[in-house]
């Protein structure tokens, strides 16, 4: 976390396919699959990258908090 | 008159969404319509038990998260005859790539398995579940659970409403992604380690693959950790996808999706084919749990880690442990006691029927995962087709094998090391 800025775990919407494996690997269950829509609860993330890992995509993606 | 309350939709003095409670008291909610979830379905309703099942999709069977393929092994355990709306190519054997294009063929002359069309076999068996008195929602995605008094209550959201469904028992049958269970205090996390991430096309205007066989590509620069699949479905339409271990993309910064674009590039009979279907999915590969019931709860499917850890598949494992998750519910209705007391044998019934062999052969992928490129390489080379064919089918002894690879293998030490701990391990023959 350079700079002390946080990171924030977001969903690409347009590469993104709803397959829910980030679901299953987040150890907090932070992130939610409904349809076409992935949910992630930013207080329960906690940044780990598991999800960014496993999807198949790369729709998983790692910013700075604004 | 509805069993859904009067005041449903408005709001409390705290303004907070009421939520609509559905008075059934229902013997067994089943969380997911997938193989395992209508697997158990069957089971309860077979046994007349009062059972819904809810899945969160808008369509059962779609979007697949799934190669297919399915052996004639799982027909017989489920004792499902294969019918052709679904079982639409014929499977006869297998061919391997090598690492460097060296190719084991090995063939039967009968029917081995089937690649299904999936969205029609898990309507056929809803419908079959349906017949016998179940009943399934769809759009239905439970957002919290809870113990009360014995039994458990889901909040279920569905068309932009919230309804409360009551139940004695919850099959959690919901996938990768569960969290049913996870609601309940069973957690069923997945490790980046036991976990391979697939993508996969549906691609027609395929050429030059047998369609009566499997076509699996083995090799670090095309799949690490993992193989990529054509699965043939008729008329050059086939699953083309990949597995690779979900930890490779941290590694690699390859994503499953662009090692599988590489990979078809490099394919003459693929690459000017047109996809029909793009599919992903987690697959989970090895992470068994210990303890897979609690109080009211039972998981199975993906959501249970069901899956062969060596070649990921996993519709028939996921509708066995499912049939088996709806027998252990019955015997908790007629008891009429759902404490993981009653139900918790049904981790030990799993393992003693599917989960110890799986585990087998979780070692022997541990194993198989320390041979390099030219080992690979090598084995295609040294083996003859009827050799790997014997291999295959099992049909040699444990001796008879440790002589072939040993003879084969003489010139290199490391590999036969490797193999024998493998022989020792146990050798379970593989099924789709």
């Amino acid at each position: 976390m350079k700079g002390g800025l946080k990171m924030s775990t977001k969903n690409n919407s347009s590469k993104c396919l709803y397959c829910g494996a980030c679901v299953g690997v987040c150890p907090t269950q932070a992130i939610v699959l409904k349809d076409t829509r992935i949910f992630i609860d930013d207080k329960k993330c906690i940044n780990c990258g598991a999800c960014i890992t496993i999807c198949p995509v790369g729709a998983m993606i790692s910013e700075k908090k604004i | 008159m509805p069993s859904w309350c009067n005041d449903f939709g408005k709001e409390n003095l705290k303004g907070e969404k009421m939520v609509a409670v559905n008075d059934v008291l229902y013997d067994t909610i089943i969380v997911g319509a997938g193989p395992s979830g209508l697997a158990a379905g069957l089971e309860l309703a077979k046994g007349k038990a009062n059972v819904l099942i809810l899945d969160r999709k808008q369509e059962i069977g779609c979007p697949k998260r799934c190669a297919e393929g399915l052996s004639n092994r799982w027909f017989e355990i489920m004792k499902i005859k294969p019918k052709p709306e679904w079982a639409v190519q014929e499977i006869k054997g297998a061919v391997l790539y090598g690492p460097n294009g060296k190719e084991v063929k090995m063939k039967d002359k009968k029917i081995l398995g089937y690649v299904l069309e999936r969205k029609m076999f898990e309507k056929y068996l809803a419908i079959e579940t349906v017949k016998l008195g179940a009943k399934i929602l769809l759009k239905h995605q439970v957002i919290s659970a809870k113990r009360e008094n014995g039994i458990v209550k889901l909040n279920v959201e569905v068309n932009n409403e919230i309804k409360e469904f009551k139940a004695k028992m919850i099959l959690a049958c919901d996938g990768i992604d569960s969290l049913v269970a996870r609601m309940l205090g069973l957690n069923t996390k997945n490790n980046l380690n036991d976990t391979d991430s697939g993508y996969q096309y549906e691609m027609t205007g395929v050429s030059g693959y047998d369609e009566n066989c499997l076509h699996l590509f083995f090799g670090t620069e095309v799949a690490p950790r993992g193989y990529v699949w054509i699965f043939p479905k008729r008329d050059n339409t086939a699953n083309v996808g990949i597995g690779i271990g979900a930890y490779i993309s941290s590694q690699t910064k390859i994503t499953a999706k662009q090692y599988l674009d590489r990979w078809i590039e490099s394919q003459p009979g693929l690459k000017n084919g047109s996809i029909i279907e793009v599919n992903a999915g987690g697959i989970p590969v090895g992470g068994f749990l210990d303890k897979m019931t609690a109080d009211n709860l039972i998981v199975a499917g993906d959501a249970g880690h069901m899956v062969d850890p060596i070649h990921g598949g996993g519709i028939g494992i996921a509708m066995e442990g499912g049939r088996l998750s709806g027998a252990v519910a019955l015997r908790a209705i007629k008891k009429n006691d759902f404490t993981d007391k009653t139900i918790e044998s049904y981790t030990k019934e799993w393992f003693d029927l599917r989960g110890n062999e799986l585990k087998r052969r979780l070692k022997a992928r541990h194993l198989l995962e320390q041979l390099s490129d030219e080992d690979f390489n090598y084995l295609a080379e040294s083996i003859s087709m009827e050799e790997a064919l014997a291999i295959g089918n099992g049909t040699l002894s444990k001796t008879a094998m440790a002589i072939l690879f040993t003879k084969k293998l003489i010139k290199r030490p490391g590999l036969v090391k490797i193999m024998m701990k493998y022989l020792h391990e146990g050798n379970d023959k593989a099924h789709f």
